[in-house]
């Protein structure tokens, strides 16, 4: 009777060591930011900013933005 | 700190395809899979619309939450990306997706389904910027280059809007200003928030809206 007993409470305790089990998926690699610049040809790079200054590259994305905007390109503005 | 958004004016898209074009020819993307469609609502109707749909880089993104082995990420930009190296391709998130923006390129003697690819935003990966690792698995990174992405600034209508949430949804409103229509189809108060100056309220709905 105890040898059963003993049995099963090791049966069961090795089952439930699978539950402690971490995924073994791959992890995500961080990302830089894209104020940083690209590592890639200089010459992609468009001038106005400097790579690593964020506020310089978020003011050339607005501003390069308004190229969307043909009014202001037109004489008349609405 | 911009949030990157894209928005498409369904009065001024011409379904010419020129965005579908550009992200095809700029990012590489392999035969038979399309990062961004132009769908055309009522075809063949007089009064027939289109807009171009890609990923929507949603705040709160059903694929993110879907992924079984979390291959997603969101840039401080708000652009969502994902990682090719963890991706299993089992396509949870092409499901979960509103705008059927994930796509899963057919690889191997069986057409064996490859590993999701959609769209960047021109905003690469986790490779290094620029590196030939990145372009290879994820398209251009033209974010880091202080671009825009290639399919808003080839739009030839300038239909497809492309940048911070903000600035083109100034441009956007602008234009429904001027034309005098247009934000019905959009939800004004909702999708663009009010104006900043001047113009028009947003009309209160008469009937009740589900």
């Amino acid at each position: 009777m105890m040898r059963t007993t003993a049995l099963l409470l090791t049966c069961a305790a090795l089952t439930l060591v699978a539950c402690g089990e971490k995924t073994a998926g791959a992890a995500k690699k961080a990302d830089v930011p894209a104020f940083q610049g690209s590592t890639g040809v200089g010459a992609y790079t468009a001038s106005g900013w400097k790579p690593g200054d964020q506020s310089a590259w978020d003011q050339q994305l607005r501003t390069r933005a308004q190229g969307q905007n043909e009014y202001n390109r037109t004489s008349t503005q609405p | 700190m911009a949030r990157m958004k894209f928005i498409c004016d369904a009065e001024r898209c011409i379904e010419c395809n020129g965005c579908v074009t550009a992200c095809k020819a700029e990012n590489n993307v392999p035969w038979g899979v399309n990062r961004r469609r132009v769908v055309t609502l009522n075809d063949g109707v007089a009064g027939e619309k289109s807009i171009s749909v890609a990923c929507m880089h949603c705040s709160d993104a059903p694929c993110m939450a879907v992924c079984p082995v979390d291959c997603f990420y969101r840039t401080d930009e708000g652009v969502v990306l994902h990682d090719k190296d963890v991706c299993i391709g089992c396509g949870y998130c092409s499901y979960a997706c509103p705008f059927g923006a994930p796509q899963f390129p057919s690889n191997g003697t069986f057409g064996l389904r490859g590993k999701m690819d959609k769209c960047t935003f021109c905003a690469g990966g986790p490779e290094a910027n620029g590196s030939p690792a990145e372009f290879e698995k994820y398209g251009r990174n033209r974010l880091s280059e202080g671009k825009l992405p290639a399919c808003a600034e080839m739009c030839s209508t300038k239909a497809l809007l492309g940048g911070d949430g903000d600035v083109v949804a100034d441009i956007f409103r602008n234009r429904v200003l001027v034309r005098g229509k247009g934000s019905e189809v959009w939800g004004w108060g909702t999708a663009y928030g009010k104006p900043a100056t001047g113009g028009p309220q947003q009309p209160k709905p008469e009937g009740k809206k589900s």
